[in-house]
């Protein structure tokens, strides 16, 4: 049980590349944080910073209040779950899970009851003896929790964990680790590329971009109103409209603010209405549809508006058809505006 | 799941193709060991005029021969050393090299080079440095107080062409480690740091077991490399002497067969220690190579 703090951190590396830019956040104890954000933004070296494996150029890692910048990774009792799990391949899985805690001294009696009831809490119990090579992709992905849990750390870190595995299990596992994390009550932080799993999952939200925070809340406050144009085109699949506001085109419509360079709506917000007639405070926009993607519970409409391509989201079937010719409304109170730094200019909603 | 079968448009083709390597086989491995076989049961007389059968004689004669029990331990004590030092040195410098940030493709550039140096002229140079009379090095140990003559006593000898042996074999040993090395992920050794284990546990425990399939073909390589290769230092730095402290197997063959012209006898050896170096590479097959995991 832990509380986490970062204060300025900064991450140079020798060749004069800035990957992490002085970033502060806390995390709560018990809470899951999810790092989010395209390759190469900086949340990988966060982390590893975090555990330890990276040092940290300037500023401050707090675990439970105590500074950890100059400590090795074993003293700051965290548990890591990397990407490709990292198993000791010539391990039994056995003894992949007790590894960490003969390394600290426990006894044989503690190691052998804490490995079998982290083997028993992840349905690993019968696969003990096996080598990493005879398990499938989840049960690895099982080993390297139960790795984890196994040493009872402060801070559990996970490195986009799921990205080997196939949809299907992938979405199995987010509902476990979310589950195991939540009964354990561990402090979390996990790195993800994958808006999905960080919205499913995340306590807190922390989309990165280039080095710096984008956006901290919770998923769907951060969803509802996005900071800025990079965190509403990252989060939320289709990805939000972004429309350019050509010189005073869309002037007069009800909350855009005046210095509004783009607009931007998601997809599920915009109505199809086959008539004009709407009201003058709402958005409106005649579009073309170039495409429709029916995918059962709901159907993506492609389409072109002026200059600009738009994707809508409508529930079940849709009558719509390739060069239909449809106006779009879109009430007013859905519609963000965005300044000339891609900043948003309303309050939150 | 079947395994797609090649198959050529041509019949000769394939044969053709293989052609090379089997005359090469037949050439320089099968006729001569089949000669060998063939010699090891005859004997010459002391002109060369004449040559009788004697079956299993050779072979009688030379197993119930102190000296060539003698050359059975030396070779023993050379092999054991020479891999162990090879090995151990190797590996050493491989993980050491890994670990340097700045100049590591230098310096592995550098560990090659003593690879590309014939048998023979790496015997020289370690005569040059070590001899008595000349060189660099013993005058240094004679210096110190130390007696070093390579030329009378027989360990210092020994202890000379392992150390020329074990020199030459260092690289190869070592380019093979860092590319083992290499091929361990990093994460592994991360997860281990995290894991608690401290460098050298983390060495013993992770890195060693997962370069058990590098170090076992080194194993391998090894001792064929001590039993064969080492002729030309032997014949360079020691001529086998003091005595016969430093005649091993490959060099008592030459020696009783192109010195002293016993060609019976010698053939007979030459097969011995062919079975000896099957026998050893079968038994490490069999035996070491179940300890190892291959990833």
């Amino acid at each position: 049980m832990a509380t986490l703090n970062l204060s300025a951190v900064r991450k140079l590396y020798p060749n004069g590349a800035e990957a992490v830019k002085g970033l502060t956040f806390d995390i709560a104890d018990g809470q899951l944080c999810v790092l989010v954000g395209p390759s190469g933004c900086g949340k990988s070296t966060l982390l590893r910073m975090i555990a330890g494996l990276e040092s940290v150029t300037e500023g401050e890692v707090r675990i439970d209040g105590a500074r950890v910048n100059d400590i090795g990774p074993a003293e700051r009792d965290i548990a890591m779950v990397f990407q490709n799990y990292a198993l000791y391949p010539h391990m039994k899985v056995y003894d992949n899970m007790a590894y960490g805690l003969r390394n600290r001294g426990m006894g044989k009696g503690e190691i052998d009851t804490r490995v079998r009831e982290a083997a028993a809490r992840l349905e690993l119990a019968h696969l003990l003896d096996r080598k990493p090579s005879e398990l499938s992709g989840g049960q690895r992905q099982r080993v390297a929790m139960g790795r984890a849990i196994v040493r009872d750390p402060k801070v559990f870190l996970f490195d986009e964990p799921l990205s080997n595995l196939d949809a299907k299990l992938r979405g199995q596992m987010r509902v476990e680790i979310k589950n195991l994390q939540r009964s354990l009550g561990v402090t979390s932080v996990y790195v993800t590329h994958d808006q999905l799993e960080a919205m499913t999952l995340a306590d807190v939200l922390v989309v990165m971009n280039a080095g710096e925070i984008e956006q901290i809340g919770a998923p769907l406050d951060v969803y509802e109103a996005p900071a800025s144009t990079f965190v509403a085109s990252f989060i939320g699949a289709p990805s939000m409209n972004l429309l350019p506001l050509a010189s005073g085109a869309f002037a007069g419509v009800r909350g855009v603010p005046a210095n509004a360079v783009t607009i931007g709506f998601r997809p599920e917000d915009a109505e199809v209405i086959v008539a004009a007639g709407a009201s003058t405070s709402d958005l409106t926009l005649d579009a073309i549809v170039e495409a429709v993607e029916p995918v059962g519970a709901e159907s993506f409409i492609y389409a072109r508006a002026g200059g600009d391509r738009i994707i809508l989201r409508v529930a079940g079937r849709t009558q719509a058809a390739p060069d239909d010719a449809w106006v779009i409304r879109v009430p007013a109170h859905k519609i963000h505006a965005f300044g000339t730094d891609g900043r948003r200019l309303q309050e939150r909603m | 799941m079947a395994r797609p079968r090649v198959t050529f448009p041509n019949r000769i083709l394939p044969y053709l193709l293989l052609a090379p390597q089997v005359a090469i086989t037949l050439v320089f491995f099968y006729w001569p060991a089949s000669q060998a076989l063939y010699t090891s049961t005859l004997r010459e007389d002391a002109f060369g005029l004449a040559q009788e059968f004697v079956g299993l004689d050779n072979f009688r004669r030379v197993l119930g021969d102190p000296n060539y029990i003698n050359s059975l331990q030396v070779t023993g004590i050379f092999s054991v050393f020479t891999v162990a030092v090879a090995l151990g040195l190797g590996l050493l410098f491989a993980v050491m090299a890994e670990k340097l940030v700045r100049g590591r493709g230098f310096v592995r550039t550098l560990m090659i080079w003593p690879y590309a140096v014939a048998p023979a002229i790496a015997g020289m140079l370690w005569l040059f440095m070590f001899n008595p009379a000349m060189g660099s090095f013993a005058y240094m140990a004679r210096t110190a107080g130390y007696n070093w003559d390579p030329l009378l006593n027989g360990s210092q000898a020994m202890i000379l062409v392992i150390a020329a042996a074990a020199w030459k074999q260092i690289s190869y040993n070592f380019l093979f480690f860092v590319a083992g090395l290499q091929a361990i992920p990093k994460s592994l050794i991360e997860a281990a740091a995290i894991d608690g284990a401290g460098e050298t546990k983390r060495f013993w425990t992770i890195i060693f077991p997962l370069l058990a399939p590098t170090t076992f073909f080194l194993l391998v390589v090894n001792t064929v490399y001590a039993f064969f290769d080492t002729f030309g230092i032997i014949h360079a730095v020691t001529g086998g002497g003091p005595g016969k402290a430093t005649e091993t197997l490959v060099y008592k063959v030459y020696n009783d067969g192109f010195v002293n012209l016993n060609f019976g006898q010698s053939a007979a050896q030459s097969v011995i220690l062919m079975v000896i170096v099957i026998a050893l590479t079968a038994i490490q097959f069999r035996y070491v190579e179940r300890k190892v995991h291959y990833g």
